[in-house]
């Protein structure tokens, strides 16, 4: 069994599509083709090869966590360290394709919206690494959350929009987005930060995104001598748990776990858990497991981190967990920031409170592994910019 | 019925003229008030909007008119039964313009069945591109609803007679590449773009986005079949006045009148 691919329509399964106001066809299209010849291009292979070592700092290291490890009782508890690539994620894999896409196309102007503004600092990065025009949608909640990358933006040279419609998060900085690319199609690629969106961006943000499980692969078989029992990855869009789960998919003796958002809990209905708690419906392009009422209006996510606050997911999550190939659950603002807390003491590693999410799912059922094989998680960004916003939820008052 | 508007005004020498609204705006029982008072205003064919979390085809003005609807308890449910009470008084034709998901939650076949039992003559699904799900695309076709499609200034050419073969009604131009909303001025080549798409189809060809003084409507009614015109209406809507838009829709019959009467004479 191979990775899933969409078929012509940009399907997985049933999911995915094309959903979107006539006047983006034709840059789909055009997406499509450029997207096609850069595969077939050397060249392009060898340029982004290049940027990802010398430029983003890749291979990322598979880091043993041995005391992770003894906290649950598991032997071989590994991390792979996304958050030790530059600009602290694993959101500059995908922006470093895409830009070398826009350049290919004669795009000279990038957009992108972000929620914790990870994908947003990526891109400015990318941008200014290769002087493009760059604007960031990032919604008013999510500005007052993540101030440090607002500022970390326009130090690259980016503008940062604020959005100030509806839910004031990703949500809507992703409809603003949407409505500058209809607005200025001719010139403007619009780089989308996650596993989300019409064909072919959850494809191609998959591919960018795999290196992360290709890397991973090869580290756990000479660190281990065989693949992991399970791999864990948190789940807002689904980018990071894409790119790692992609390497795994064929190999059915591996479990999948997406870790979504929980916020103060699913039965609460303040939480971002689409794929846990959600039903399938159409948002941003593609057809996924959404949050939504009765009515079909979109509800409103909640969680304590920006980056998962989301009521969509990545349409191929939608197609593993219909498949039964991935299995996703849920973890709580408490029990993420529980893990932040814990991983910082326990291995001198400060996750993002979105990578805390698996890490909190492996605190609390990681032990029903613990005579199986390696266990494997994506340990997407690296939680400097949550300190504050974690003070600040703690009553420790202002930091920043 | 909705071809038969475009019929009726073609051999009169004028376009017809298509008012938006956002249904449940600006109150959540001045829906039907609203339809009467632009039918007897000169509407020939009333697009009415069921209100969308996340209108991201939509300018400012219609984005807050959408979620002042929703704010107010529009529902799926209560568009179509402020349709039924209209349709029972009013015979202008009536296309129901939404977001995909709304309809998808209610169900494709019992919507299909409810709109056309509301009084209902034609669907347009913002975010449903011909071709995106044939199978979708299908089962409106094969309803009574004519299916309006659209076709955009990036619309590939070759691909015009396709979008134009999956709809029914008319077909509606996009004015500019962008989102709805007031412009101060239309772009020039618009006569030559709309020309190029009639010579394509058969459908009749209206044309919408930022059509917003009686001038603009005349310009557009001397190229087109059709005028469409949303945000300006929904503008003057939000101080709750009907008699304004209604009165806002006359001028624009004018202005599109006049500039008929200029261009044959």
């Amino acid at each position: 069994m191979s990775a899933p691919t969409p078929s012509l329509t940009g399907r997985f399964g049933e999911f995915g599509g094309r959903y979107v106001p006539e006047t983006l066809i034709s840059a789909l299209d055009e997406l499509v083709v450029a997207y096609e010849e850069a595969g077939r291009d050397p060249g392009f292979a060898a340029d982004l090869e290049h940027l990802l070592t010398n430029f983003v700092g890749r291979p990322t290291p598979l880091y043993k966590a041995e005391r992770l490890g003894a906290e649950i009782g598991h032997p071989a508890v590994y991390l792979k360290r996304e958050d030790l690539n530059h600009t602290g994620a694993h959101k500059i894999n995908n922006t470093m394709g895409q830009v070398l896409l826009a350049r290919r196309m004669g795009k000279h102007r990038i957009i992108a919206e972000t929620g914790a503004g990870q994908h947003g600092v990526a891109t400015a990065t990318a941008c200014a690494l290769f002087d493009l025009e760059c604007v960031v949608y990032m919604g008013e909640e999510d500005i007052e959350r993540q101030a440090l990358n607002v500022y970390r933006m326009e130090l690259l040279g980016a503008e940062v929009r604020p959005v100030s419609s509806g839910t004031r998060t990703l949500k809507d900085a992703t409809n603003e987005a949407i409505r500058d690319w209809v607005t200025n199609v001719g010139d403007t690629h619009y780089i989308i930060g996650s596993v989300v969106g019409p064909d072919p961006f959850p494809r191609m943000v998959r591919d960018f995104q795999s290196v992360i499980g290709r890397e991973a692969r090869a580290q756990i078989l000479e660190a281990e001598g065989r693949l992991p029992e399970v791999v864990v990855a948190c789940v807002g869009g689904g980018s990071n748990a894409m790119g790692m789960f992609s390497e795994f998919v064929p190999e059915e003796g591996v479990r999948l776990v997406g870790v979504e958002a929980a916020g103060e809990g699913v039965e609460t209905g303040r939480h971002s858990a689409s794929l846990s708690a959600g039903r399938p419906g159409v948002l941003h392009g593609s057809l996924s497991y959404l949050l939504q009422n009765s009515d079909g209006q979109v509800a409103p996510a909640h969680s304590i981190s920006a980056g998962l606050d989301y009521p969509g997911v990545g349409p191929e999550h939608s197609y593993l967990k219909e498949q039964g190939r991935a299995t996703y659950t849920s973890v709580t603002d408490h029990e993420a920031l529980e893990a932040f807390r814990q991983l910082s003491q326990l291995e001198g590693i400060i996750p993002a409170l979105e990578s805390a999410h698996a890490i909190a799912y492996v605190l609390r059922e990681g032990a029903s592994y613990r005579d199986g094989g390696p266990l494997l998680i994506c340990l997407s960004g690296r939680g400097d910019k949550d300190v504050a916003h974690v003070a600040r939820v703690e009553g420790r008052g202002m930091l920043l | 019925m909705i071809s038969q508007a475009f019929e009726a005004r073609r051999s009169q020498g004028r376009a017809a003229l298509v008012p938006y609204v956002t249904a449940g705006y600006p109150a959540i029982d001045s829906t039907v008030p609203l339809l009467e008072a632009l039918a007897s205003a000169g509407a020939d064919v009333l697009e009415l909007g069921i209100p969308f979390s996340d209108p991201l085809a939509d300018g400012p003005t219609i984005q807050r008119s959408s979620f002042a609807s929703l704010e107010g308890g529009t529902t799926v449910r209560s568009v179509l039964a402020d349709l039924r009470v209209f349709r029972s008084r009013n015979a202008t034709p009536v296309v129901l313009m939404t977001y995909l998901n709304p309809v998808l939650r209610y169900g494709i076949d019992s919507f299909l069945a409810d709109a056309v039992e509301a009084g209902a003559n034609g669907l347009l699904l913002t975010d449903l591109p011909t071709g995106a799900d044939p199978g979708l695309e299908e089962r409106v076709s094969a309803s009574p609803l004519d299916l309006i499609r659209l076709v955009a200034p990036t619309t590939d050419p070759d691909r015009v007679p396709e979008v134009a073969a999956g709809g029914s009604g008319f077909l509606y131009y996009i004015s500019r590449t962008g989102v709805t909303g007031a412009t101060s001025e239309l772009r020039d080549t618009i006569g030559d773009e709309v020309g190029r798409v009639r010579a394509a189809v058969s459908l009749p060809v209206a044309v919408g986005f930022g059509i917003s003084t009686p001038k603009q409507a005349g310009e557009v009614a001397a190229v087109a079949d059709g005028v469409v015109v949303g945000s300006a209406l929904i503008h003057l809507l939000q101080d709750g006045e009907i008699d304004s838009a209604a009165s806002f829709l006359s001028s624009l019959r004018s202005g599109m009148d006049a500039a008929r009467s200029d261009h044959s004479s």
